[in-house]
């Protein structure tokens, strides 16, 4: 628990800095949308962004040797990364948008947002592992 | 240059935040999620020292210069039914697979097959909104029948 909360405080660092240097809102679904489809010097911020973060995996990677992978077979995995991709551009936000900054922001969309997306994952995990008892970790 | 750097900067500060705290591991991002499994919190640990971090600062920001309140301002829209159905979807694919656009972007660079396949479904998935978007711009939300 004690990890959690310092990681987190080092996401919500990030999101402070890159609110104080760039006067943008550090949610990464919409860096990815800006990395897709802005153009020029807008677009290699949010490149470098995102560099910065598949970075940190290899930099954290060298110290800890844990790769985590998941467990699951790719064509769920293609399912539903194409349900993140798809919604978290249609809500404007994913949890880091909307869950760190907007919730940090006391933005009444967010909260919406938040509640429902987290609604909807806890009923999907249960539907797919206590009802159809699919993939069930060990 | 400078905007580049300090993104760059960010983005490894953020991730280096999703490794320390172990969300960049979907089991325990499904641990929390599964209220009728093995719970843990400590997911919620990582949004409260998230949000506890960046809500201090912002409120910092604000009070330093009463003048410039943007930096607590929000889009100020609505809440509306792109909104809900978007975090619908958002939440079933998060369920899942126990990946975020965040942790999924972390875990690339593990050269797993896994996350790259997520990976290009959601960049597929950001694209293909954005052509219901174009679409319902250029043609009027008629033209599709979903939304």
């Amino acid at each position: 628990m004690l990890l959690a909360l310092i990681g987190g405080a080092l996401i919500g660092l990030s999101a402070s800095l890159y609110w104080s240097l760039n006067r943008k809102i550090a949610g990464i679904s919409g860096i990815l949308g800006g990395a897709l489809f802005l153009r020029g010097r807008e677009r290699w911020v949010r490149v470098l962004f995102l560099l910065g973060l598949f970075g940190s995996g290899l930099g954290f990677a060298r110290f800890t040797n844990r790769v985590p992978a998941p467990d699951l077979p790719l064509l769920a995995l293609a399912f539903a990364g194409l349900l993140v991709g798809f919604g978290t551009r249609m809500s404007g936000g994913c949890t880091s948008g909307h869950g760190v900054c907007g919730l940090s922001r006391r933005s009444p969309r967010s909260f919406v947002a938040v509640l429902t997306f987290m609604v909807t994952a806890g009923v999907t995990v249960f539907v797919v592992r206590h009802l159809l008892k699919l993939w069930v970790p060990t | 240059m400078k905007a580049l750097l300090t993104a760059l900067g960010c983005g490894a500060l953020f991730g280096a935040g999703l490794c320390v705290s172990g969300m960049t591991d979907p089991t325990n991002v499904t641990a929390f999620l599964d209220v009728g499994g093995k719970w843990s919190p400590n997911l919620a640990g990582v949004m409260l020292g998230a949000i506890a971090v960046h809500f201090a600062w912002l409120r910092w920001l604000a009070r330093r210069d009463e003048t410039k309140r943007e930096a607590q301002a929000t889009s100020g829209k609505r809440v509306d039914r792109a909104l809900v159905s978007g975090a619908l979807l958002f939440g079933i694919g998060w369920g899942v697979s126990g990946y975020c656009p965040g942790p999924a972007i972390v875990s690339l660079s593990s050269g797993a097959l896994g996350p790259l396949v997520f990976v290009g479904a959601m960049a597929a998935g950001v694209v293909l909104n954005e052509g219901v978007q174009w679409t319902i711009k250029r043609f009027g939300k008629g033209s599709l029948a979903v939304r």
